[in-house]
């Protein structure tokens, strides 16, 4: 089976192509790339006016399954990630019970393979039961596919543990991924702390919790040679010291966030707690340092940090509700309205952030790439598509999102998994 | 008689008659260019300059009802207020309270222990059972930041009366707070006023904040550094100073906050006694400040703490005539949400 994507602007970063070309896809993988492809006996896909790129991926997702499915569950979050233009998301290992286990990593796996639309990868917790005590066993969770360790939602407070993972992990060569906020400076915080916070009596999650984490964790992982990625990074000193760090050789990456790299701690409003969510949004410099950030490689990806909460956990008072909301189906629209139409960062960088740059650091091989042979997972995106977020139309469970009701232009208008569609025009196929 | 015309009869009756009483205290509320008829009292953010002058001044008129023989005017007759405090909570309530009940509204009180709250019932639910029984106005107290704006989003009919959530706003305190300092120095715009204490937790003294800012008052804020929010003073008219005698020097009032006990416990400060040398509030401090200083207090006080008795109780003292001044001030509150004057 053959299918032609016509006559669109490709952009693949990882092999350097930004031209206007036609795709061919046979038996689901990527036949070839190039000008003037012969459509005979395949099915014609226009892709005129609109771009091209390899199946977005999202490094940084929390599916909720097992045990908190009235938030999310792989198949409500698999066709969220189809509709937002991504083939591949890693989910975090934050469930009920924690995935730190190799047969937890199994049975979602195959959870994944019998009801998700696109494909899911396992991230496992870096310790027994997230508790931040005790090593869980990576090396067995390693060997059947998770491709990442973190106790995200968690900061691993004892520095001899969070050491230790660095120690145990280097001969795997997977990438341990930390929630860096230091717990007792933000515990109970809501908001970022900043003069609003300060006069809505909100408790605050100051910068410095970060700031300090990411430096203690980056000075562990270079002290132990070993692999490190900052999960959503928002504080302007904590990217500074990612650079830094970068300078001196350390091997540490770093992603952020649409809502962080577009939305302040200003948007905070008491009536509504969809602007709640861990690490908090910050101040206008940190969003100008994210932005210089993304640009001069400090960051390395974008991930949503999709969490979906369910409708009544999250309609309660700011201060009680959970923190997170979804963020698949919304963050090409915001990246693009806000970032690449105001001219603050080019299409072909944020294509890279959400395709090239995330498979390297999990080592995704066959993903984020529109290689020869690799599997046809392709994004078609009409980036002057314009559209309003609404709720109703989400395929997540989560419905409280900052960004309902906003005006965006830019969607990924088709997704493509392993040659077969998933989503056209919006619509789950 | 068929029911519909003896309710209309009954009506008339009863209309006819409120007419008839005498309510001059309330009838200059229809010349004023504003009006806060339905408008949620959630916190002085909200509050335009000409809609808290509204509040003074109907509340001077409504503390002349309290000094009266007969304490009733049927300005809120057939009105219904909920209280509903998931905090404790004396003067605040029976304030409220009593402030309905002067007005004629009937005023139905629960309370955290007593509620099906104990049951793990919602705050949605409560509200809208709340507002299922008819009521009004809802008076909420509740310790999570933002509850009563959430409440907003809940209930259609009743208007919302913050009567303090968490650490953000006691608006009818900071209210009050404005309403004696204008009884004590007769204007407000360039007022130096003083707030000393446990800025961080108080919602006493983000209300005053946003309300004195809004009448022109300059606010110095003094206390241990572990008590002051960072970043406060990022805007004109607000001073942050960590001795308390940077603040006071020169304050025409000084606003003396509660200090929680359980502060202390939680490390912001080292002990009582050093909290008192150093912090509380005591005559000698007194004679920084203007010779005509006015020394406010939310209540209750921890006297000896921030307060030493000699000021709680000497000359400089508006502690009682805030209590009276909160009626008033929730009289004026209640009215005018609840009847209101047409906006000209």
């Amino acid at each position: 089976m053959k299918q032609l994507i016509q006559g669109g602007r490709v952009i693949d970063p990882a092999n350097h192509i930004d031209k206007k070309a036609d795709v061919l896809v046979e038996d689901g993988k990527i036949a070839a790339v190039g000008e003037n492809l012969s459509a005979e006996g395949a099915e014609v896909i226009s892709a005129e006016g609109k771009v091209v790129v390899p199946g977005l991926i999202d490094m940084h997702v929390h599916l909720r399954e097992p045990g908190q499915e009235a938030k999310e569950d792989f198949v409500s979050g698999t066709r969220a990630a189809a509709a937002g233009g991504f083939t591949t998301i890693a989910t975090m290992p934050n469930t009920r019970p924690v995935v730190d286990d190799a047969a937890v990593v199994r049975s979602l796996q195959k959870r994944a393979e019998d009801e998700g639309i696109v494909h899911v990868k396992m991230i496992g917790a870096l310790t027994k039961g997230q508790q931040g005590k005790e090593l869980a066993e990576v090396g067995d969770m390693a060997s059947v596919g998770a491709v990442a360790f973190s106790d995200d939602g968690h900061y691993v407070q004892n520095a001899k543990v969070m050491l230790n993972g660095f120690d145990y992990l280097r001969s795997f060569d997977k990438v341990i991924i930390s929630h860096d906020e230091e717990t007792s400076l933000v515990e109970e915080g809501s908001m970022n702390e900043c003069h609003r916070s300060a006069m809505l009596g909100l408790k605050g999650r100051p910068t410095v919790a970060e700031d300090i984490a990411v430096m203690r964790d980056i000075m562990l992982a270079e002290y132990a040679g070993a692999r490190f990625h900052v999960a959503h990074i928002s504080s302007a000193k904590a990217v500074e010291i990612v650079r830094q760090a970068k300078k001196r050789g350390v091997r540490v990456t770093a992603e952020a966030t649409p809502h962080h790299l577009t939305m302040t701690d200003e948007c905070v409003d008491l009536k509504d707690s969809a602007t709640k969510v861990n690490p908090p949004l910050r101040g206008k410099a940190d969003v100008e340092a994210l932005l210089a950030g993304l640009k001069d490689g400090t960051i390395d990806a974008i991930a949503t940090d999709h969490s979906p909460h369910a409708e009544e956990e999250k309609d309660v008072e700011y201060a009680l509700a959970p923190s997170g909301f979804p963020g698949l189906e919304t963050a090409v629209g915001v990246l693009l309205t806000d970032l690449c139409h105001e001219g603050k960062v080019e299409l072909p960088l944020l294509i890279s952030k959400m395709t090239a740059e995330p498979a390297k650091i999990l080592g995704l091989t066959d993903a984020g790439t529109l290689s020869v042979g690799a599997p046809a997972d392709i994004t078609i995106i009409d980036t002057e598509l314009k559209w309003t977020v609404d709720a109703e139309k989400f395929y997540t469970r989560g419905t409280h999102s900052p960004f309902v009701g906003r005006k965006l232009k830019g969607k990924a208008v088709l997704t493509m998994v392993d040659g077969r569609i998933v989503m056209r025009d919006g619509a789950i196929e | 008689m068929r029911n519909d015309v003896l309710h209309e009869a009954l009506m008339k009756f009863f209309t006819d008659a409120v007419r008839r009483l005498p309510m001059k205290e309330l009838s200059g509320l229809a010349k004023n260019k504003v009006s806060l008829r339905g408008k949620h009292v959630l916190g002085l953010e909200d509050f335009s300059r000409e809609e808290i002058e509204l509040v003074l001044e109907t509340a001077k008129e409504m503390k002349s009802i309290i000094h009266r023989d007969i304490k009733k005017v049927p300005a809120l007759r057939g009105k219904s207020i909920m209280t509903v405090f998931y905090e404790p909570s004396t003067r605040t309530r029976s304030s409220f309270e009593t402030a309905g009940k002067y007005l004629g509204a009937d005023v139905v009180n629960i309370t955290a222990g007593t509620s099906s709250i104990v049951k793990g019932e919602s705050l949605r639910d409560t509200l809208l059972t709340v507002e299922a029984m008819g009521f009004d106005a809802i008076v909420m107290r509740h310790k999570q930041e933002g509850a009563a704006e959430y409440a907003t989003k809940v209930v259609k009919h009743p208007v919302i009366v913050n009567a303090g959530d968490g650490a953000h706003a006691h608006p009818s305190q900071g209210l009050l707070n404005l309403f004696t300092l204008l009884q004590y120095k007769g204007r407000l715009e360039g007022l130096k006023v003083a707030i000393l204490g446990d800025i961080l937790h108080s919602r006493v003294a983000r209300s005053d904040i946003w309300g004195m800012r809004r009448m022109g008052i300059e606010v110095h804020l003094a206390g241990p550094g572990t008590m002051l929010p960072r970043f406060l003073a990022e805007e004109p008219g607000i001073f942050v100073h960590e001795r308390v005698e940077d603040a006071i020097r020169d304050a025409d009032a000084i606003n003396v906050l509660r200090i929680q006990l359980e502060r202390q416990k939680a490390g912001l400060f080292p002990s009582k006694r050093e909290y008192a040398r150093l912090y509380g509030i005591n005559n000698a401090r007194l004679a920084l400040a203007k010779k005509d200083v006015l020394i406010l207090h939310p209540g209750p006080m921890n006297k000896g703490l921030e307060i030493s008795p000699e000021v709680a109780y000497g000359d400089h003292s508006a502690i009682q005539e805030q209590v009276q001044n909160g009626v008033a001030v929730r009289m004026a509150l209640l009215a005018l949400v609840l009847m209101g004057g047409k906006a000209q």
